[in-house]
């Protein structure tokens, strides 16, 4: 079971505490009612699922109820960053901790 | 004891003083000693024959002393409910009356009809299954698997359910030490003396590990077993530490999350009915160490599981803790110095060793030296090639290992010893990487990638002074890690140790390329090193694939013995390097856990929590009958005396449309939608337009996903220009309200409004039918209920009994109606109170059938019945419900998808059966043209249906592709038996202008 920093509590919990919500930083258009076909499904259907670093959304649901957004490396499972709705994607590195 | 325990040694091991304990093996009663586990005590009276193999039926003994155990798998009986299969006599301590039997044997252990699989044993080779049963392709499941199913698996699981309990406890600590044997103990003492908070587990009964068996340690002056019990009773003192005896770790997860079993009343005679059975524990560790050994490798050679082949540690292990010797001739074969422990600890105490075979040609050092002293012949260079004897060894025959004649030697027993195994089990299942290291050849912890460390012998270290420094190293360190600030103060002087160095890996002498003996790798499976080779002949070349083709390692003791005997061979076949075949992957758990132990306290009534409204007493008390709506008990009917589901519910339709019925709709889902933006926010959410909505009206409204497609309804009243009180469907409240959240907080930040779920608050009660105004109207106050004040759709503040309430006028029934919102907990007197007026009436209490029917004969559709997640507003004849002038809302790209506009959609309409009296089944396909050759084209589906006795017709309503256009037109729904025929209708089957909702 991880433990993910809640940006909004600022304290690490754990994992049943949270849920995911998808890929983060997928923008919907203010005029979403007038894009092509090809932007909608752009928008909607189509998501990165990479291998390392992944953005994420991810909401408190049992705590304070808040969506935020997590870097999660999809290899290792660990969450690299935490952060607040709404702010820029973080530059991150791949925080695989390893000692020999 | 002496008397009855042939094999009870005066003298030897640790409970000569202890208590002695009567047990039965297969309906023979035995004695063994309070201490015991069944295996010493079996031993004790030179039972040696436990069980049959897997696959060939072949009479087995007892392997090893401890978890590792592939053989001495058995049945423990308490009770007809309380019997466990497959428990390894090994770590299974002994009590008084325990009752154990043997298993997979039948008529009996010392004849078993299915050894006749041995003499077969050709067809039986490695993926017999994968090309023995390829054809013909019909008698897989008719004959194959059956006779397969019937004949396979190791035990029998009861009958009856498991009347015990289990306990789980979740735990945080600083250090978590894995293993109690002389590391995981120096460990967790250098740990918790700087002041961390310790836990330490271990899976035997007492702390020490291999010092159980190590007579040559001594430390700080003392033997290695007392100076173990020395530093347990320190620990167990400490305020700061927690001993976890008889606690298995099972599982590394992620971010130092382990997973333990601790054993709490399977070693007791009479447990107290308070006590859990397990207790499952959850540990969060700032820092693991791991301290958990090694286990000793078997020789692979021809006939190498005869009862009475065993570890060399196993047979010093019941020498030297249990007192017991494993027989009374004795032969070792060896390829490293341990096993010489064994047979000179054995020498001492009066044992006949017969000979040592070593495959060494020039076996040297003190043991060796000892043993010579001793006057035990020792045969270097040599190999024993193969045993005989047929439910216990009585010889074996012993040839140079470069081949040539062999010489036979009559033995009871025969110790082996191929080296140990590192136990990286845990370490690896951490996502740990270990490293093969050449010189020694074997895998060792390599990359870390969580917060452990691994100390002792699991680490690679053959000597007791370089276990204990390192464990005191990684224990001092993980403390200071985790943040503690105590000065460490343990030392401890290791006075004299032995070494576990040597060995060797694969198939020994004899049983080599080229040969077709049976030389097992994994006993549990049945894999020899024949099989191994043949996989690798037939193709496979990962690891992986010889694992499954073989089954090597895949038995429950998931081959702590086997799996590096199985990779070697594997590599010497594809003529490749160990490390480039690859080790397979460890996986959880490490040994077998109770179903019990995960399924816990979630079961019977605690599997998931019920949720009851406010009236569900009352309902109880009127003798409703009750159906699961998710968490909910809702009420379904109410019959009266004599009446079937039936009967009732074409009374309580018939009685609201004549006078009127009570309903709890409490369950509905609740969210009040408040702020400035309020009217904004429920602009986007939902396809209606609300801005222009006045305060105390109400309208229906449709939830899309983005995708365009129908996610929830529900009446939304506007209570004042910044309040709304939505309702959802029951099923769908809280995904809505998360829904909602979501763009709340990450599309529509700027909109100014509060979401609260107020589903519990609030109960529902619905009064629906002619009379539904004159009932509740004495009960009003405050407010003007007539037609003209309130119509249809509108919605007040008021109170109601002296309660404030939210009364709606609204219907889910086309009747006059009302629902009645007060405060939860005066749910249950506001009913009986409006229970109380409606007798004036006539009025009944309904259900949930009759909520359906009434509603499906006025076509109101039931999210997630009528729809299912790919049904648009147009599908479903709501177009009137989208805001055609609205710029924005949830779905609105969607639901203009080229897909979601085509012609040909399947559209909700209504069907009349050709038989008035035929009720069409729910998730019936529907066809054009009944006499298609099967499969037949379907174009629809039946997603309501129902008598109306309203009607006196059955009534339903179904999705059919281009449906709407096709009114007047015969549909046919093939069923097992008959075809029956409908019509489309439109989907209103009663008051079709809608007449009598407003009075």
């Amino acid at each position: 079971m991880l433990l993910i920093r809640c940006p909004y509590c600022e304290e690490e919990r754990p994992e049943l505490e949270f849920r995911n919500a998808g890929e983060a930083h997928v923008t919907r258009a203010g005029n979403l009612a007038a894009v092509s076909d090809e932007d909608f499904e752009a928008f909607f259907f189509i998501r990165s699922n990479p291998k390392g670093l992944a953005y994420e959304r991810w909401r408190h649901i049992h705590g304070c109820a808040r969506f935020f957004n997590a870097v999660r490396d999809t290899i290792s499972d660990r969450f690299v960053t935490t952060y607040k709705a709404g702010e820029p994607k973080p530059a991150v590195k791949p925080a695989r901790k390893a000692k020999a | 004891m002496a008397t009855t325990q042939p094999y009870r040694i005066a003298n030897a091991g640790r409970f000569a003083d202890a208590r002695p304990v009567e047990f039965s093996f297969d309906g023979h009663t035995y004695q063994g000693v309070e201490g015991d586990t069944l295996a010493s005590a079996l031993l004790a009276n030179g039972v040696h024959l436990v069980g049959r193999s897997f696959k060939y039926h072949r009479a087995r003994g007892i392997l090893s002393a401890g978890a590792e155990e592939p053989n001495a798998l058995v049945n423990i009986e308490r009770d007809a409910a309380r019997h466990t299969p497959n428990v390894r006599a090994t770590v299974q301590e002994l009590y008084d009356g325990l009752a154990a039997q043997s298993q997979n044997r039948w008529p009996s252990l010392a004849f078993d009809v299915g050894a006749v699989n041995n003499l077969a044993s050709p067809m039986f080779s490695a993926g017999f299954y994968y090309k023995t049963f390829m054809w013909p392709n019909w008698a897989w499941n008719k004959i194959y698997e059956p006779v397969i199913r019937s004949a396979a698996g190791l035990g029998v699981a009861p009958a009856e359910a498991d009347p015990d309990h289990y306990a789980s406890r979740f735990a945080h600590c600083d250090v978590l030490v894995l293993g109690g044997g002389a590391a995981g103990l120096a460990a967790a003492l250098a740990a918790a003396r700087a002041g961390a908070e310790v836990i330490l587990a271990d899976e035997q009964a007492e702390f020490g590990g291999a010092l159980r068996f190590e007579s040559g340690a001594r430390i700080d002056g003392k033997s290695g077993w007392f100076w173990a019990q020395t530093v347990a009773e320190e620990l167990s003192a400490m305020p700061n530490v927690r001993l976890l005896p008889r606690t298995t770790a099972f599982g590394y997860y992620a971010q130092n999350f382990i997973g333990m079993t601790e054993r709490v009343t399977d070693h007791l005679a009479s447990p107290k009915a308070e006590q859990p059975r397990e207790r499952l524990w959850q540990v969060r560790a700032k820092r693991v160490v791991l301290a958990t050994g090694a286990i000793e490798r078997h020789m692979v050679f021809d006939g190498n599981d005869r009862p009475g082949v065993m570890l060399a540690s196993a047979a010093r292990t019941y020498l030297n803790h249990y007192g017991v010797a494993v027989g009374k001739n004795i032969g070792v074969y060896t390829a490293n110095d341990s096993a010489y422990a064994a047979a000179i600890d054995l020498k001492k105490a009066g044992v006949n060793i017969k000979v040592i075979v070593d495959t060494r040609d020039l076996p040297r050092g003190a043991l060796a030296e000892e043993a010579w002293k001793l006057g035990i012949e020792i045969l270097p260079g040599r190999a024993v090639t193969k045993t005989s004897g047929r439910l216990r060894i009585k010889s074996m025959t012993v040839a140079p290992k470069s081949g040539g004649s062999g010489r036979t030697i009559g033995v009871d027993a025969l110790l082996m010893s191929a080296g140990w195994t590192p136990s990286v089990h845990l370490f690896s299942q951490s996502r740990g990487k270990v490293a093969f290291d050449e010189e020694t050849r074997r895998f060792l912890p390599g990359t870390y990638v969580q917060d452990c460390a691994s100390a002792g012998a699991c680490n690679g270290a053959d000597s007791l002074e370089k276990t204990i420094a390192e464990a005191l190293r990684e224990g001092a360190v993980a403390a200071r890690e985790a943040g503690a600030k105590g000065k460490n103060t343990a030392s401890i002087h290791v006075d004299a140790s032995e070494n576990w160095a040597g060995g060797m890996l694969g198939a020994g002498p004899g049983a080599g390329a080229g040969t077709t003996v049976k030389a097992f790798v994994d006993f549990q499976n049945d894999v020899t090193a024949k099989d191994v080779r043949q996989a690798v002949h037939e193709g496979m070349r990962s690891i992986e694939h010889v694992k499954r083709f073989t089954t090597n390692g895949m038995a429950t003791d998931q081959g702590k013995t086997s799996n590096m005997h199985g990779l070697a061979i594997a590599a010497e076949a594809l003529g490749k390097p160990i490390p480039e075949v690859g080790l397979t992957t460890f996986r959880a758990p490490y040994t077998p856990v109770t179903f019990g132990a995960i399924v816990n306290h979630a079961k019977g009534p605690l599997f998931d929590p019920t949720r009851k409204t406010p009236t569900h007493e009352w309902a109880t008390a009127h003798g409703a009958v009750f159906e699961d709506v998710g968490q909910w008990k809702r009420a379904w009917y109410f019959p009266q005396a004599g009446e079937d589901m039936h009967a009732a519910v074409n009374r309580e339709c018939v009685t609201v449309r004549n006078a009127a019925g009570i309903f709890d709709a409490s369950t509905l889902g609740k969210i009040e939608v408040v702020g400035p933006d309020a009217a904004a926010f429920m602009e986007k959410m939902y396809t209606n337009p609300w801005e222009k909505l006045e305060a105390g009206r109400c309208r229906y409204g449709i939830m899309l996903r983005e995708d365009g497609f129908i996610y929830d309804d529900g009446v939304v009243g506007r209570l004042a220009p910044d309040r709304f009180h939505v309702t959802t469907t029951t099923g769908g409240a809280p995904r809505v309200m998360n829904m909602m959240e979501d763009y709340l907080q990450t599309e529509f930040p700027h909109l100014n409004v509060w979401l609260t779920s107020i589903t519990e608050q609030w109960a529902v009660i619905a009064v629906q039918g002619p009379k539904s105004r004159d009932i509740i109207a004495p009960l009003v106050e405050g407010i003007d209920i007539s037609d003209g004040a309130l119509p249809h759709m509108s919605v007040r503040e008021c109170k109601i009994c002296g309660v404030p309430a939210r009364l709606f006028r609204m219907s889910f029934t086309g009747e006059r109606g009302f629902e009645v919102n007060v405060p939860a907990d005066y749910g249950q007197a506001v009913w009986e109170a409006i229970w109380a007026e409606g007798e004036k009436y006539g009025a009944c209490a309904y259900g949930t059938e009759s909520m359906h029917v009434l509603r499906a004969e006025k076509g109101y559709i039931i999210v997630g019945q009528d729809t299912d997640g790919t049904v648009t507003t147009n599908d479903a004849g709501l177009d009137w419900a989208v805001g055609k002038k609205k710029a924005d809302f949830v779905g609105i790209r969607g639901m203009v998808r080229p897909d979601l506009v085509a012609k040909g959609r399947k559209q909700l309409v209504g069907l009349k059966t050709k038989d008035p009296d035929r009720v069409l089944e729910e998730g019936a396909q529907i066809v054009d043209d009944p006499n298609q050759p099967i499969p037949m084209k379907m174009v629809g589906h039946v997603t309501s249906s129902y008598w109306s006795e309203n009607c006196g017709r059955s009534i339903a309503l179904a999705l059919v592709a281009g449906g709407r256009d096709r009114t007047g037109e015969t549909v046919y729904i093939p069923m097992k038996n008959r075809v029956h025929e409908a019509i489309i209708t439109g989907m209103v089957f009663f008051d079709e202008k809608g007449e009598r909702l407003n009075g």
